[in-house]
């Protein structure tokens, strides 16, 4: 099976930085990739290279190519704008745009698409929410502010923001390092029942929730992706010194 | 313990024997009662340079409304509701000033408004950083040049442009509409309107400009990675995001507007007058009490133009206070956004 995205030879420069180093890496579709790796390590500047994120910071430097379907998202006929909607991106911490409702919040993505019928806008804010398992605790007031939310509540609101638009790929960007176990937990569950449809690169902190959550796990360490492979196989038997050091908690 | 003592007088600032008199035991907090002493007086200094702000703007408002009670008592509501100011008969109405500050005010932030906020985002989300930083020094250059260069500017070069080319142009295209209906002199409510436009933009660029900055990058992510473009991510999620704190900076800029004095008194054509159009000369409240107070025919006309000054510091007051509190609230959202 082809990958749904694949990582060929990536390299990121920030100025004199070189963060990424020649990365190199297989995502099947509707599996969950967690990367792992101690801090500065580069795992989330690789993360927002795969939605063209660094297009914002002009001192960013991307070589290499990143293939989505096969196409090279990196093709100077591509329009980063649409790379975007065929791949989410939920952040570190909740950031629900803080003066709209739940309801715009969770339309706001879908809404850059044109003209939305009020129907088709009710049915996505529906099934979004009913996805994130929000629904139940904020049916009764979609037309309160967002921030009215507790921040695991926000999080979700924000992936259901993701998943709104439809995308194929989501990047989840420690989506959980902000929030209490119970919240945590929520999200965990979530990110299970979401690679049903979507295929997920989650960056983690945390290496017990790179093992619950995760089909494949890539091991990041200054720059270098060190190993990478089935999750199973990486926490049980890892073939690199270093893969196992980190995991067994001998440095990081 | 005698030892101890000893170490302490050694190790005490000699300006502090005075303190060590006064007290019978003095162990260890003798060594920084000097400091203790200098913040106190530091305290109170500072405390009553503050205060006395207060007390001057007391003052002034009270020795204003003192001033005033001639006319207050005289005409009452009739003062601001009556266009019939005549010094030599002694019968004060002020609503023309009132109305030229007014309008010449308001139509000036309509046009500087959304000038300012297109430069300020020019600044803050579309220049390069080091480009964007040139237009805003220049922008803020043009705070600092004094009013009466605008004016001598307004009155030279630009009414008699208006004269001559926008008014005839006006007259002639939209000569149907009641605000461009007469003739064209030059000084006008239209030469006051752009002069204060030109003068109320660096306040609210910059003001905006902040506002600006102080929206998270986080929001600008999270509508980039819904794929919006750039266009898009500023009406999502910058816009809204600063939208009471670029009011804020609007209504700053019509203080700014409406206690504007020199310049405006140098193009407005100084007469008194209600009129829809835009081209017959008007007056306003600044520039009434700066042309009269000097010749003040009698005291009932010194108190008329001290009222004047009073509705016009009122106004600016409560102007100043719903932008500082709108500001605040900005800033309030900002921190509590970032949680």
């Amino acid at each position: 099976m082809n990958p749904k995205v694949k990582i060929d030879k990536l390299n990121v420069h920030f100025g004199q930085t070189h963060a990424v180093k020649d990365v190199s890496i297989d995502v099947p579709e509707n599996t969950v990739t967690a990367i792992i790796g101690p801090s500065g390590c580069g795992k989330s500047t690789m993360l927002r290279s795969l939605n063209r994120m660094h297009d914002l910071f002009p001192s960013a430097r991307v070589t290499g190519k990143v293939l989505l379907d096969g196409g090279d998202i990196y093709d100077r006929k591509v329009d980063p704008v649409s790379i975007r909607r065929r791949v989410g991106m939920v952040f570190q911490k909740p950031n629900p745009f803080p003066a709209m409702s739940i309801y715009d919040n969770v339309v706001a993505g879908y809404k850059l698409n044109g003209r939305v019928k009020k129907s088709d806008a009710d049915e996505i804010v529906e099934t979004s929410l009913r996805r994130v398992a929000l629904w139940d605790e904020v049916k009764d007031r979609l037309k309160n502010n967002s921030m009215e939310l507790s921040g695991g509540q926000q999080q979700r609101l924000c992936i259901a923001r993701t998943i709104a638009v439809q995308p194929e790929v989501i990047l989840m960007d420690e989506p959980a390092s902000a929030l209490d176990p119970i919240s945590t937990l929520k999200i965990e569950e979530l990110i299970e029942e979401l690679a049903e449809k979507y295929t997920i690169i989650i960056v983690t902190h945390n290496m017990q929730q790179a093992a619950r959550v995760s089909d494949y796990t890539a091991f990041f360490y200054m720059g270098d992706l060190i190993e990478w492979g089935e999750t199973k196989k990486l926490f049980t038997t890892p073939e690199k010194k270093q893969t196992e050091d980190y995991i067994t908690g001998r440095f990081g | 313990m005698s030892n101890h003592t000893g170490d302490l007088t050694i190790s005490q600032p000699p300006g502090c024997t005075e303190n060590t008199v006064t007290n019978e035991t003095p162990p260890a907090p003798i060594a920084s009662t000097k400091g203790l002493n200098a913040d106190l007086v530091f305290k109170g200094v500072t405390a009553a340079f503050a205060f006395s702000i207060l007390v001057i703007l007391a003052l002034m408002a009270l020795e204003m409304v003192k001033e005033s009670l001639p006319t207050i008592k005289a005409f009452g509501w009739e003062f601001i509701n009556s266009s019939d100011w005549n010094p030599v008969q002694d019968t004060f109405g002020a609503l023309p000033y009132i109305w030229g500050s007014v309008v010449s005010s308001i139509l000036a932030l309509a046009l500087a408004t959304p000038l300012s906020v297109g430069t300020a985002l020019f600044i803050t989300e579309i220049a390069p950083r080091k480009f964007g930083g040139v237009v805003a020094s220049l922008v803020e250059l043009l705070a600092a040049i004094p009013s009466v260069i605008y004016g001598l500017w307004g009155v030279l070069v630009m009414a008699p442009w208006l004269q001559q080319t926008v008014q005839p142009f006006l007259i002639e295209h939209f000569g149907f509409l009641p605000f461009f209906q007469g003739a064209p002199y030059g000084v006008s409510m239209l030469a006051a309107v752009f002069i204060l436009m030109i003068m109320v933009i660096p306040i609210i660029t910059s003001i905006t400009k902040e506002v600006l900055l102080a929206v998270p990058q986080s929001q600008r992510e999270a509508a980039i990675a819904l794929g919006a473009t750039r266009w898009e991510m500023i009406r999502m999620a910058v816009l809204p995001y600063g939208r009471s704190g670029i009011l804020g900076a609007v209504i700053l800029g019509l203080g700014r507007a409406i206690g504007e004095t020199m310049a405006v008194t140098m193009v407005i054509g100084n007469t008194p007058q209600i009129s829809l159009s835009l081209l017959s000369p008007a007056y306003t409240m600044p520039s009434v009490i700066a042309n009269e107070f000097a010749e003040t025919t009698s005291k009932l006309h010194a108190s008329a133009l001290m009222e004047i000054g009073l509705i016009l510091l009122a106004v600016t007051l409560v102007i100043n206070v719903m932008a500082r509190l709108l500001l605040w609230g900005m800033t309030r959202q900002a921190a509590g956004g970032a949680k």
